[in-house]
């Protein structure tokens, strides 16, 4: 008896479904035995990690918070991955989106009126799209793999940032801490439900999600971009410009990430500080793809994967494990939802009989 | 020689999901014998081919082989038993030589200079002309396939197949290939002879095999069978002839293309070189030409694929086009199709109605102001469906589940039903089964008729031949000025194909040796 895999005829839509929560559960069940296997109580540690924050109601707000910059990347990166172009450095974009917001908070501390808000948010869009545009221009001119520039480019805007925080932003009341100045009242983004930290920036997350769902199904726009993805060809044969895609996937993505950056910012934190870079941007990639590179997937992805997040750290005290479990729990999930993506193209049978040996020529006598 | 068969099938079968691809198949093939083995496309010859060649194992049945029962687990199994196989696609390394090329095709190593000397021999004795030290990339594509029968031929096989080996070549070429099958035949080779152009099978062979549907339903004579005859038993029913419009003129020019120059693409692209030619209204215009002489490249040039600086080289109804991209040229009239269905065409992994936006959107007006309107894209795309008969479990089954003669149709209608000015096609019905293919080329003359100017790029002369009013041929990327196909000369076509990229030594010698008949 053996496995044997076939192609079908048509891909499965309910596999394409089915594999994301498949790769959750056996991420719980590996993780569980990984953990319990180097010493710890594995089941407590998925219990904390996957189970606890949903059943905590107090840690829910930690979970929208946590949610919505993932949820935000990841819309952009699975618009530019359903065009097969990757972007790997929404981790950078999302850090210059929010240095745009802060540069331009700094400029108006000491001014008034609802107008400043906007302008930073406008300047975290424009500051992703900027950090998105290099790799864009690197590409479409000199044909520079994208996957190495955007990343490349994560670390120069981190280090950008340091140089900021620690230098010509430094807040000179901050007894020598290295963050900028906190923001005021009027430079912050307004809370949605009141008594929690919820703010104005998890609504827009979902109207943006939402939005790029409709725009992804029904427009000319999303079209292209997945006929980029699926058949460079033929989109190249219904008049689709692929320079003009990589383009718009870029500015788009690094806007996203950008506007997550600013809400950020302008959100939870109040200030950039050295420790402000969370590898959301990272994380939406799995987030992206859990999601099925569909807006409305990357919603309830991103739920799952915020989870882990605030998981992870009810988990450092409550079952004593290292900080880094969350990332491999994380890592988990992508690995067994990439490996288990088979399933959407062929299908496993179950074939009686030994498998047929690979040798040479056996010739029976003569009839 | 005995009468015991070289090579004999009893009850062959293999099925993949879905499909029984050969069902208890049961044939011989004698020594020294020429043997046709005939179907339509996803007739099962591929598949049966296969299981000889060792390739794919056989669900049931068995395989003599000089009386012998054998298994034949691979190709080097194949080999060693003294069977040989020639490829339609070849697996030939570009920048290597002819010499190098085959060296890695071989089991044994054997040193160079004693493989050279081996080839060279080889190719004496059959008069195969071809200079082992030259680099592929350089040959034509009935040089290649030279190489690919050398190879075959270094193991002295006792049975040679060959697939769809003419698809390739040049009349002239065809001629001196049965002329190497005939002195290997007579030698006592077997040649099983996978084709389905008929005439070449009443050519050259003593016997066919007709596969229908995965079964065997004739083994004949095509000496005493008609082409006819043979290509009913392989659709399993009539024939339909084109209906051509008589003794109707041409209209307005329509399409003009005038000293088109296109860059290679790539290191293997072909240059087009000062292409010119007219359309008019009503008019069939056939490409002709070997594969790789630049019918891709013209393909892209004039859909808008690629663009030219040249606005003027390109003109429809009148209008300089040469700058514009595909979608401009599309409003304006054109229509194309190019020669690879799945992932140029058409989108193997989207539904037949997505991928009437691809080439519809704008004409048709399938999306307004960025805006797709689904249910319009499903009514056009199940007009197409009825109106091609294309088979298909509805408007959303996705390109990719379609059969290559069903996806074509669906193509072929998803352009024509856009009624457009000009319509470029390339290769309309490659790999595309009989019946499917008169159908296509049916569609093709009602829109001429409709007054239409098309274009037909295509390596099957015989298509041309009946489809075509003028007809030129393309070669190294060069277009010959176009002639009227009812006064146009095969061999004078032959040798256009054959031109300075082929074998030039080889046409010249055919040329002297037509000119010395016709003395």
């Amino acid at each position: 008896m053996r496995l044997k895999l076939e192609k079908r005829g048509e891909p499965s839509r309910l596999m394409l479904y089915a594999t994301p929560v498949a790769a959750v559960l056996i991420t719980m069940i590996v993780g569980a035995i990984i953990f319990s296997a180097i010493g710890y109580n594995g089941l407590a540690a998925v219990y904390q990690v996957f189970v606890a924050p949903l059943v905590t109601v107090y840690k829910w707000q930690d979970i929208a918070l946590k949610a919505s910059p993932l949820i935000l990347i990841g819309v952009g990166l699975a618009v530019g991955n359903r065009a097969a172009i990757w972007n790997i450095g929404a981790e950078g974009q999302y850090v210059v989106g929010a240095l745009g917001g802060v540069g331009i908070g700094i400029a108006t501390l000491n001014m008034h009126g609802p107008w400043i808000l906007p302008l930073m948010v406008l300047g975290g869009l424009a500051g992703g799209a900027v950090w998105g545009s290099i790799p864009a221009l690197l590409k479409t001119r000199f044909n520079v793999n994208e996957t190495l520039s955007s990343l490349m480019m994560t670390y120069v805007a981190i280090h950008m940032m340091n140089y900021f925080v620690t230098g010509p932003w430094k807040n000179r009341k901050g007894f020598s801490y290295p963050q900028t100045p906190p923001l005021t009242h009027d430079q912050m983004m307004p809370t949605l439900i009141p008594g929690t930290q919820v703010h104005y920036g998890v609504l827009f997350t979902l109207i943006i999600a939402v939005g790029m769902w409709l725009v992804m199904s029904r427009s000319v726009f999303g079209f292209q971009v997945r006929v980029i993805g699926s058949a460079p060809n033929a989109a190249r044969h219904g008049g689709f410009s692929q320079k003009l895609t990589v383009w718009f996937v870029f500015l788009l993505s690094g806007a996203l990430a950008g506007l997550a950056g600013v809400f950020e910012v302008t959100g939870p934190y109040g200030q950039m500080t050295l420790g402000f870079p969370q590898n959301y941007g990272f994380t939406a990639i799995i987030v992206a793809f859990l999601g099925r590179l569909n807006p409305l997937g990357v919603i309830l992805a991103g739920i799952v994967m915020a989870i882990t997040y605030v998981g992870g750290d009810l988990a450092q005290s409550a079952a004593q494990l290292p900080n880094a479990s969350k990332g491999i729990f994380q890592a988990m999930v992508l690995f067994f939802l990439l490996a288990s993506d088979i399933l959407i193209r062929y299908r496993v049978r179950i074939v009686g009989g030994a498998p047929v040996p690979v040798v040479t020529p056996a010739r029976s006598p003569a009839e | 020689m005995t009468d015991i068969p070289r090579l004999s099938l009893r009850g062959l079968s293999k099925s993949f999901p879905g499909v029984l691809a050969n069902d208890n198949v049961s044939f011989e093939v004698k020594p020294g014998e020429i043997h046709a083995l005939l179907g339509e496309n996803g007739a099962g010859k591929s598949t049966l081919v296969k299981m000889i060649y060792g390739i794919m194992q056989p669900d049931a049945g068995e395989i003599f082989w000089n009386g012998e029962r054998v298994v034949i687990h691979n190709p080097k199994a194949a080999r060693k038993l003294g069977i040989g196989m020639v490829f339609q696609h070849f697996s030939l390394f570009e920048a290597l030589t002819v010499l190098e090329n085959i060296a890695l095709g071989m089991d044994a190593k054997i040193p160079q200079r004693e493989l050279e000397g081996r080839i060279r021999q080889v190719m004496e004795l059959y008069g195969l002309k071809l200079d082992p030290r030259r680099i592929v990339a350089d040959l034509s594509v009935g040089e290649r396939q030279r190489i690919e029968i050398v190879r075959a031929l270094l193991l002295n096989p006792s049975l040679l197949i060959m697939d769809e080996p003419t698809s390739v070549l040049t009349p002239q070429e065809v001629d001196q290939l049965f002329a190497v099958l005939r002195q290997l035949a007579q030698e006592g080779c077997s040649i099983l002879y996978i084709s389905h152009k008929l005439h070449e099978i009443k050519a050259l062979c003593g016997t066919a095999t007709i596969l229908r549907g995965g079964k065997l339903v004739d083994t004949c004579d095509p000496r005493v069978e008609t082409s006819r005859s043979m290509a009913e038993k392989m659709i399993g029913g009539n024939l339909k002839d084109i209906q051509k419009p008589v003794g109707k003129g041409f209209g307005a020019e329509k399409f003009v293309v005038t000293e088109l120059n296109v860059p290679a693409a790539g290191h293997f692209g072909t240059e087009l070189k000062d292409i010119s030619f007219r359309v008019h209204a009503g008019e069939v215009f056939g490409i002709a030409g070997v594969a790789g002489n630049g019918q891709t490249a013209l393909q892209l040039a004039l859909s808008g694929e690629t663009v030219t600086q040249d606005r003027d080289a390109i003109r429809i109804n009148g209008d300089a086009v040469g700058e514009l991209h595909a979608k401009a040229r599309r409003l304006r009239g054109l229509a194309t199709v190019p020669e690879e269905r799945n992932g140029h065409a058409a989108v193997p992994d989207f539904t037949l109605s997505e991928n009437s936006l691809l080439t519809g959107r704008d004409r048709l007006k399938l999306a307004v102001s960025g805006i797709i309107h689904p249910t319009r894209a499903r009514k056009y795309t199940g007009e197409v469906i009825s109106a091609f008969a294309v088979k298909a479990t509805g408007t959303e089954a996705t390109a990719g589940s379609l059969s290559g003669g069903n996806l074509q149709k669906y193509i072929m209608g998803r352009e024509i039903l856009q009624r457009p000015e000009v319509l470029i096609v390339n290769q309309p019905t490659w790999g595309v089964d009989a019946g499917a293919a008169a159908a296509i080329r049916q569609a093709l003359v009602d829109l001429a008729a409709a007054g239409s100017a098309i274009v037909v790029i295509s390596q099957d002369l015989d298509e041309l031949l009946e489809l075509c009013d003028t007809l030129a041929v393309i070669n190294g990327g060069a277009l010959s000025k176009a002639m009227k196909v009812s006064d146009a000369d095969i061999n004078e076509i032959g040798l256009l194909m054959g031109g300075i990229h082929g074998d030039a030594e080889a046409t010249r010698h055919v040329a002297e040796e037509q000119a010395h008949h016709a003395a």
